[in-house]
């Protein structure tokens, strides 16, 4: 039988971004995103964080520190992910 | 015993789920985990909801789920990413009891008896939890609330996926005695078809059962199915850290007859190790250093000590070194009683670790999934399900099975 699936096929996530970040650690611990640099090369200011709590993302498929953010006028997520030893951020493609 | 609210928590088709939640393209298709895919052999580990209308079930091989679901993707498990879903379930379960008992890498007990939520009422907790999971991990978990460990884990197996089960002293008889025998926790598929040779099928039979023939039949193990399956199981949920604090782990065996040379002794320590090296795994631990500890037919008795060039958690690492402490100091002038392997000195398996240059590191990564795949089968099928050929060997020595009273969720 040469007809077996591929698994790799469906690995890809198409709406999976992983982002530049810039951070601001804080000396409470906390951590703030301030900006991020999207897939376009643009960069975005983040100008509030509304809400942090542990959440998946279903849409791009992970879980991690879900960062609610107000950017250039527009709610979105930011995900703090710890994958491993690998700790990186990743956003929902739209 | 006062009353107690006992909550099992299990995640809905673990790996699968996992594997579904990373990669969105999976979902809508009948998907498994199982073996190493490539080399087209090994079994299914884990299958999802749209698998199963195929009859796919965990423990095919690989080629005959194929055969049943031409269309079924087989993923190749990644058990670090479950150890890691693993802990943040464990982290969300002990948001709610300081007694939380892990029970493999995708189930848990958990004792909220008087906790401060919900006034302990098992139920409100149990679906609290169910909404967090599936919020927080994008999987979704079963649990059964009960007032002990049996009951509490026969309930999560009722209503899948993301069903809470509610089986009390009032509704037991109701709801717990008219499922099938093999349902009870502890009795396997060999013990199902001697049970229905007597003609006890349900679980309410055996309850029904004269408990004195269970024992004939099945020794103490059938004393045990007599009180689990009347609900008067008291085995307590173990606190977490527990686990954690442990300073080492263990095991040690009288062994049948005495041990006369090397060969005797590496199937014993082998045998041990296979155990020891399944608690580190199960409980998140590798060892650093390795102890022995010796016994003649005289009783004396007496330990060594080795540290290990990489830290393990694989049993074949752990026997090797047992075997060259044994050699370094036995000469075999008197046979041994006991022998016995520890592993000490534990770091998390987390814990970043040096990599050698002179280690085939490839090599020991698949001795490794060799070991949780091992595992896996085991849990599922029973000890005896999957051994080495060594253990068959010597069938007096072999057939010892350190980890029976494990079966018991006492632990």
């Amino acid at each position: 039988m040469n007809n077996i699936i591929d698994y790799k096929e469906y690995l890809p996530s198409d709406f999976k971004v992983y982002v530049d970040v810039n951070e601001l650690r804080l000396k409470d611990g906390r951590l703030l995103p301030l900006s991020f640099v999207w897939e376009d090369g643009d960069s975005y200011e983040v100008d509030r964080i509304i809400e942090t709590r542990p959440a998946a993302s279903l849409k791009a498929g992970g879980v991690g520190m879900r960062y609610t953010v107000r950017v250039r006028g527009r709610e979105t997520y930011m995900f703090l992910e710890e994958d491993g030893g690998l700790v990186r951020w990743f956003m929902e493609r739209r | 015993m006062p009353a107690r609210t006992i909550l099992h928590a299990d995640l809905n088709n673990c790996y699968a789920s996992i594997e579904m939640l990373h990669h969105p393209r999976l979902r809508g298709h009948p998907v498994a985990v199982g073996g190493s895919a490539e080399m087209r052999h090994g079994i299914i580990l884990a299958r999802n909801y749209e698998a199963r209308p195929y009859g796919i079930k965990v423990g095919q091989t690989l080629w005959e789920a194929r055969q049943k679901c031409p269309g079924l993707i087989i993923v190749p498990p990644d058990y670090d990413k479950y150890l890691r879903f693993s802990r943040l379930f464990r982290a969300i379960l002990s948001d709610y009891s300081p007694r939380v008992e892990p029970f493999g890498l995708d189930e848990a007990f958990l004792d909220v008896t008087g906790s401060g939520k919900y006034g302990g009422d098992g139920g409100a907790i149990a679906d609290e939890i169910r909404g967090r999971v599936k919020f927080e991990l994008g999987v979704t978990v079963s649990v059964g609330v009960s007032y002990n460990k049996i009951f509490a884990k026969l309930g999560s197996d009722m209503k899948k996926p993301d069903g809470t089960t509610i089986i009390t002293e009032g509704n037991y008889r109701r709801v717990a005695w008219p499922l099938p025998a093999s349902d009870l926790l502890g009795v396997g598929r060999r013990m199902t078809v001697k049970l229905a040779k007597y003609n006890i099928l349900t679980i309410g039979d055996i309850a029904s059962c004269d408990p004195d023939l269970l024992q004939n039949w099945f020794g103490k193990w059938g004393l045990f199915l007599y009180t689990y399956a009347n609900g008067l199981d008291t085995s307590p949920v173990a606190e977490t850290g527990s686990e954690s604090a442990v300073k080492s782990i263990g095991n040690s065996s009288t062994c049948p007859r005495d041990l006369v040379n090397d060969e005797d002794a590496h199937i014993v320590f082998q045998n041990l190790a296979e155990s020891v090296a399944e608690r580190m795994r199960e409980q998140g631990f590798m060892a650093k250093t390795v102890q022995v500890s010796l016994r003649d037919n005289d009783l004396s008795w007496f330990e060594r000590q080795m540290q290990l060039p990489q830290p393990t958690h694989v049993s074949t690492e752990l026997c090797s070194a047992a075997m060259s402490l044994l050699r370094q100091n036995w000469k075999w002038e008197k046979p041994l009683r006991s022998i016995g392997i520890r592993g000490v000195n534990l770091i998390p398996i987390r814990q970043p670790r040096q990599l050698s240059l002179f280690y085939d590191e490839r090599r020991r990564e698949k001795a490794e999934r060799l070991e949780y795949a091992i595992d896996d089968v085991r849990r599922r099928f029973g000890h005896y399900s999957i051994d080495r050929a060594m253990l068959r060997f010597d069938s007096v020595l072999g057939r010892l099975d350190p980890k029976a009273d494990h079966l018991n969720p006492t632990g």
